[in-house]
């Protein structure tokens, strides 16, 4: 019944990359928009939302990313919302992947120069202005590699989504090696997808930060 | 709403889970270090072929999940090879992982490491090991070792993986507790909290150790 050729396992395990795929992108959009929230709060709403955000990105960032999906699919359903693995995982990715950018977007923010603030002002522009015309546009250069290369960490971290049962491609392996009792050619092969992935990011990633980094 | 009383219940099991995490990790930190050491020399200095064979190890590593690896290891290797506990394979996996990041992280630490003192050091007679380990490496370390201890704290977190080949590490024990206690939130904001603080204690515990292990480095900088 379950007789599985090589070809037959590369199909079954191609034919979850999708889904692999999809959550990358749900993490990264969904961190992405909570992050530019969470910057635009820091930056403008004074001292105290500065502080407040420092302290929830730390948070994030000192939870293992397993124990953040299992408080996400354990502790999700206490507040009356029901769980898949799918909106789980996707929380839990969401957070992970804020609280990164958040840091990295912030920390660009205040990479430039304070002078450009002083003479921006100065020169009698209004203080949003400034931060749109002046501030932004050089932040961006800066944020881009690192943000660029966190993609990478997005990808590898959807392999997490397995445990707490949602059918991507690490989970998909786990299932086939029960049937077939072929691990080494199927690590082999989903390894060599997330490298197919993560490879042409990194190397983009550190272009970029080449390119970008010329006059620091 | 919360009941913390029925996981306290088993608090020797969860400390007995977090020694083991903690411990795994001491010793693939360890070992990977060492691992690194040789990487990074080789990577920078050595010949060629030895060069791009570190660069795609450490780029396999870099651009796969920990998860896959673990497994690749436990029941991949495992399935070629001898039968090997899963102890044994989370630990080689963790080594594998650390060992790569590092390897990078000293990599960046040497890179503008000036080669006049190398060239001094080898024309003083010393052999080019005794140069990289005495000479080189030190200050190369210094300037990079807190990206090394947040490295090694991330590899921590991420150990939370090894549960799944059934080591029985503070998440495994989690796992356990609420299983039987049927208290997951509970016991995960507990677990949480232990990998939370002991990634502190690391930390801490370096900043503490280092005077001692770089008493040339003054300031306080990055």
């Amino acid at each position: 019944m379950n007789q599985f050729t090589t070809f037959g396992i590369v199909e079954t395990i191609l034919s979850k990359l999708p889904w692999t795929l999809l959550l990358s992108l749900i993490a990264f959009v969904g961190g992405a928009f909570v992050a530019g929230l969470l910057t635009m709060f820091a930056i403008l709403g004074g001292k105290i939302a500065n502080v407040g955000v420092s302290v929830v990105i730390s948070t994030v960032q000192s939870t293992p990313l397993l124990m953040l999906m299992f408080l996400c699919f354990f502790g999700l359903p206490l507040f009356q919302i029901e769980v898949s693995p799918l909106l789980a995982a996707s929380a839990a990715l969401v957070a992970f992947t804020a609280a990164y950018l958040t840091e990295a977007w912030r920390s660009a923010l205040k990479a430039v120069h304070a002078g450009q603030w002083e003479a921006a002002l100065s020169s009698g522009m209004r203080h949003d202005h400034v931060l749109l015309a002046i501030i932004l546009p050089q932040a961006v250069r800066i944020a881009i590699p690192p943000t660029v290369g966190f993609l990478v960490q997005v990808v590898k971290a959807t392999s997490l989504a397995s445990i707490v049962g949602f059918m991507e491609i690490t989970r998909v392996g786990t299932v086939l090696n029960n049937i077939t009792f072929r691990p080494f050619l199927i690590f082999a092969i989903i390894g060599a997808l997330y490298m197919a992935l993560n490879l042409p990011i990194s190397l983009a990633a550190r272009h970029l930060e080449r390119r970008f980094n010329f006059n620091r | 709403m919360f009941n913390f009383r029925d996981v306290f219940a088993y608090s020797s099991l969860i400390l007995d889970g977090l020694a083991v995490s903690i411990v795994l990790c001491v010793i693939a930190g360890t070992l990977g270090f060492l691992l690194a050491i040789l990487c990074a020399a080789l990577k920078t200095t050595g010949p060629r072929p030895l060069s791009w064979i570190v660069t795609a190890y450490v780029e396999t590593i870099r651009n796969t999940p920990f998860i896959v690896q673990l497994f690749f290891i436990y029941f991949g290797v495992g399935s070629l090879s001898w039968r090997m506990s899963p102890v044994f394979a989370a630990t080689a996996a963790l080594t594998l992982n650390v060992a790569a990041y590092f390897t990078e992280i000293i990599r960046g630490g040497l890179a503008d490491g000036s080669r006049g003192v190398r060239e001094a050091a080898l024309s003083q007679g010393m052999t080019i090991v005794q140069t990289y380990l005495r000479i080189v490496l030190p200050p190369a370390i210094a300037k990079v070792d807190k990206t090394l201890v947040g490295q090694f704290v991330l590899v921590f977190l991420g150990s939370a993986v090894i549960s799944q080949i059934s080591v029985e590490d503070l998440t495994s024990a989690a796992q356990f507790i609420q299983t039987r206690t049927f208290r997951a939130f509970e016991t995960y904001i507990v677990v949480t909290v232990l990998y939370m603080a002991t990634g502190l204690v690391f930390s801490l515990l370096y900043a503490w150790l280092r005077p001692a292990l770089f008493p040339w480095v003054r300031d306080s900088r990055q």
